[in-house]
């Protein structure tokens, strides 16, 4: 299919855009930096719909929490501004350009919020979904709209930044973000016990999930996983790491290291091999690690290789992640206390494992991150709905989207 | 106020729909009897009262959803209603339509500590959550002041907050699944004990749908376990302007505390005379701030706190010593309703949001309306978060007073809007601010909110006459127009 490619500058163009889009029944894909391009159904769209036009911090207030920005704005831009005021971005998102075959950019902060992904903080501090205040953009209607606000506090009307949020672009073009910022934790440690099993991991993270101690982040990498860590005291364990972030003032820190050590020691018939902690530098990188999942993908860039992420009930992490590499040989790590699988899986199986992968769960949900364009083609890349929740899905495009413009059949064929 | 036009059509079927209720419901949970639907006539919101026509209380998800199909089929409304505390009037029935209780649905399923999830149905209270799972030290964090009383599932309809949604987030950041019936009698599983959607974040639609795009049945939330040590500072400042600036000056230093509430001289002596909590009385405002965590934490937060309150001008800090004390800090704020309820024969709470540093302003702006309209205002403050609660004084019974309120009030919510704010913050927008959402909203917006509930609900039988301003046919707000012809903008960049 031939189109044409379009690079709006204002809101206004693009409106205009979309309209001719709308009249000529021509598709288009749409781009802010591009590096999740490989994330998603292999799309047949005409024309690429270039919004990186829409870039820029266009209002920071530190002491309100909250900034604005376009949404095409380098994710990394985003972060140097806050780190500058000792602020972030709590929810963590993962950078993801290293995950293309060339690697292309780093990503987009509407990227981000258009495919709500978010680290391991994501148990406590909550998704791209729980940041993103309000937004402006064009339907696939071809009209401006707004909703939400820049305040946290609001219930004005229903929560179309939810909708927005894991969209991928399919409802409509954002021209602007607004979303909630955070203090950095002032320090920034991490517990370690080297040599649990999967299950026994699975225990300790609820363990510690359900202790007053308040931590921020519960991820395993078995053996093979935790060796090519970039960190010294994680490669060279020779065991499996478990690892407890805790994050906040100096004092509170310390104190919580200490009693958290003190229940790992204890945890019953998972006696760990040993315990040990890394403070603030370490520790930043090896969770940066853990939320670029680059342990697994181990420098690699094939497209070919499949990574899937799971999300599932955190007590099922272990089964479901030993039950699916059993059968598709491949690495995995678990996050968020064994509720988000991440699989790195050998190139090979015709499906990806996709078969194996959703009969092994037991609820939750398996998305292809990563794959070639036609395993993307092949399979359903995200987890396929019952038909009522299907047919409401469809009915919510059609609403945004009626004549199918912005990225048809991205996340599902007809949506 | 104009609620849609009673159908009269419908209104003459009223018996046979009851008898068609009754096929599959005990008598008993189909009321007739006016003086029975008489309780059900309003909400929170007590301005506005109108008896349903029928109400059915049913008692499980089949009941629902027989219930439900049988009013599509017969094109009859519905309002979905929980405990009834709503303040905008959500719950308010239609006189041509059927009132759909969810009073019985009042069960703890179940509770995974592993998981840290608590399943139950939407009519248990908010507080019963807490309660069921206490005993092992765990809460569900967002608590309403109507907590004791509210339902879960009127929670999720108004995704409400409560004073610890600073730190801990309101309901839409709290819950993890829902089970819900369509107006179709569709019965839906969205979410569970895991994280995110597998597709649209149909959860974070129907939180704070106001009862318009389903009937929520069932609800997992993310219960946490309770922080080892709470402390709450009780701050006292000469003017109001320096209480909001040091509010900026905690968040600026890095310190979210698990609650700040603010309080005015008025609110301050009304809820003082009430419930003797020991407020300073010689101040313009208070903060109530509370901090939370290991005691490490809030030892070392209590004195960063108090020495920012100092440095802000504060003329007294007092440190709660004992779980008595805090718990006597918070009673004076969250009596300050029934407070004011007793230093005036009615009032009217309002729940606008707006940025922080707007509060001076505002606070100018609103007593001089309070001059212009000769009403009282008493305010209490989510200060954190920047949601205003003024209470307007006025008295039912004097002529006119209650048009004064309302009005008042809208013009306190058109100036939270004009300096960069919202409607509501927590209550919801209801039949109370309907009329203003175009205020928030240009009618591109509203309509693309509306094809929403199009989605879900074509014939808008589910709560009609809340939340839009404009009733609009699903079929019109489809229609596209379309510009055939020239590309409009030759000019515009291509690569
Ligand atoms: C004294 C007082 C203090 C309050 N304090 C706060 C506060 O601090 N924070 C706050 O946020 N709110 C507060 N509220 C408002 C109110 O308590 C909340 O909005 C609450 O969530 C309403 O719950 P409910 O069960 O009473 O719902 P209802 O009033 O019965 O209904 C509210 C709305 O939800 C819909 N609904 C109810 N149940 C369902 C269901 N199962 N499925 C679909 N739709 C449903 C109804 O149709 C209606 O639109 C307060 C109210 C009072 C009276």
């Amino acid at each position: 299919m031939s189109g044409q490619d379009f690079k709006p500058g204002s809101e206004e163009h693009l409106a205009e855009v979309l309209a001719h889009a709308i009249a000529a029944e021509q598709p288009l894909e749409l781009i802010g930096r591009g590096s999740k391009r490989g994330f998603g159904r292999a799309m047949q769209t005409a024309g690429l719909l270039d919004l990186s036009g829409f870039s820029g911090i266009r209002m920071y207030e530190p002491d309100e929490l909250v900034m604005s920005a376009g949404p095409a704005t380098p994710l990394a831009e985003i972060e140097a501004a806050l780190a500058a005021e000792n602020q972030e971005l709590a929810f963590e998102p993962p950078h993801m350009g290293h995950l293309q075959a060339n690697a292309v950019t780093d990503g987009s902060i509407g990227g981000v919020f258009a495919c709500n992904l978010a680290g391991p903080r994501r148990f406590r501090a909550g998704s791209a979904r729980d940041h993103l205040l309000g937004f402006r953009g064009v339907s696939g209607r071809g009209e401006i709209f707004k909703s939400g606000g820049r305040v946290v506090k609001n219930v004005t009307g229903y929560d179309l930044c939810k909708l927005m949020c894991g969209s991928f672009g399919t409802l409509a073009a954002m021209t602007e973000v607004t979303f909630k910022v955070l203090p950095r934790a002032e320090k920034i440690w991490t517990v370690l016990a080297f040599g649990l099993s999967a299950e026994q991991a699975v225990q300790a993270m609820a363990d510690a999930a359900g202790s007053p101690h308040d931590v921020s982040g519960l991820c395993h990498l078995p053996t093979e996983v935790a060796a090519r860590s970039a960190v010294d005291f994680i490669s060279g364990a020779g065991a499996s790491v478990t690892a407890i972030r805790l994050e906040g003032p100096a004092p509170s820190v310390t104190h919580r290291a200490t009693a958290l050590k003190t229940m790992l020691a204890a945890v019953e018939g998972a006696r760990p091999q040993g315990i040990e902690e890394l403070h603030t530098h370490r520790s930043i990188t090896f969770w940066r690690e853990v939320r670029d999942v680059s342990p697994l993908l181990d420098g690699e860039t094939v497209a070919g290789n499949p990574l899937w992420r799971l999300s599932v009930t955190p007590t099922d992490g272990a089964r479901t992640m030993t039950g699916i590499l059993d059968q598709v040989p491949g690495r995995g790590l678990m996050d968020w206390a064994g509720g988000q699988l991440w699989l790195a899986l050998e190139p090979g199986a015709e499906d990806g494992g996709v078969d194996c992968i959703r009969s092994t769960m037991d609820g939750g949900h398996a998305t292809l991150i990563r794959g070639a364009a036609d395993l993307r083609a092949r399979i359903p890349v995200f987890q396929p709905q019952p038909a009522p929740l299907a047919a409401l899905t469809k009915r919510i495009k059609d609403g945004f989207d009626p004549r199918g413009v912005l990225n048809p059949g991205r996340m599902v064929e007809g949506v | 106020m104009q609620m849609p036009k009673p159908d009269e059509a419908t209104i003459a079927r009223r018996s046979d729909l009851v008898a068609a209720f009754r096929d599959f419901l005990p008598d008993a949970h189909v009321i007739v009897d006016e003086a029975t639907l008489k309780a059900f006539e309003s909400d929170g919101l007590t301005a506005y009262r109108q008896p349903p026509m029928i109400a059915v209380l049913p008692e499980t998800t089949e009941e629902v959803s027989r219930i439900l199909k049988l009013c599509r089929d017969w094109g009859v409304k519905v309002v979905p209603r929980g405990s009834g505390t709503s303040l905008s009037g959500g719950a308010l029935p239609l006189a041509d339509g059927v009132l759909l209780g969810l009073g019985k649905f009042n069960r703890v399923l179940e509770i995974d500590y592993d998981n840290r999830t608590a399943t139950v149905q939407p009519g248990v209270t908010n507080l019963a959550i807490t309660q069921a799972v206490e005993g092992e030290g765990f809460y569900y964090a967002p608590d309403p002041s109507s907590q004791i009383a509210c339902s879960i599932g009127g929670n999720v309809a108004e995704n409400s907050g409560g004073v610890h949604c600073l730190k801990y987030g309101l309901t839409t950041n709290n819950i993890l699944g829902i089970e819900m019936v369509t107006i179709d009698g569709e019965i839906l599983r969205i979410g569970g004990k895991h994280l995110d959607a597998e597709g649209y974040d149909l959860l974070g639609i129907m939180t704070g749908s106001e009862g318009l795009l389903g009937v929520v049945t069932e609800v997992t939330v993310r219960i946490l376990r309770k922080p080892e040590t709470v402390r709450a500072l009780l701050v006292g400042f000469p003017t109001v302007e320096q209480g909001g600036d040091c509010v900026g000056r905690i968040i600026g230093a890095g310190i979210i505390p698990a609650g700040m509430e603010m309080m005015d001289r008025p609110a301050i002596h009304a809820a003082e005379a009430f419930c003797h909590a020991g407020y300073p009385l010689d101040v313009e405002s208070i903060l109530i701030i509370e901090l939370d965590g290991p005691e490490a934490e809030v030892d070392h937060l209590t004195e960063v706190v108090s020495g920012i309150c100092t440095a802000c001008g504060a003329v007294s800090v007092r440190v709660s010593e004992t779980e008595a004390e805090r718990m006597n800090f918070w009673a004076g704020r969250k009596a300050a309703f029934p407070a004011v309820g007793r230093i005036s024969p009615d009032y009217y709470c309002m729940d606008g949001t707006i940025p922080r540093r707007q509060l001076p302003l505002v606070l100018k702006r609103m007593s001089e309306m309070s001059e212009k309209y000769g009403l009282g205002v008493a305010n209490v403050f989510h200060a954190g978060d920047g949601n205003l609660h003024p209470l307007i004084l006025y008295d039912a019974n004097a002529p006119g007073e209650l048009e004064r309120a309302e009005e008042f009030g809208s013009d306190i919510l058109r100036l939270c809007v004009e300096v960069g704010g919202v409607l509501t913050g927590e209550h919801g927008v209801g039949v109370e601010k309907r009329d203003l959402m175009p205020e928030m909203f240009t009618e591109v917006d509203l309509n693309q909110q509306q094809r929403l509930k199009c989605a879900f609900d074509p014939d808008g039988l589910l709560n009609p006459g809340k939340v839009f301003p404009t009733l609009h046919r699903c079929a019109e707000l489809g229609r596209m127009h379309i510009h055939r012809g020239q590309m409009p903008f030759p000019d515009l960049p291509r690569f």
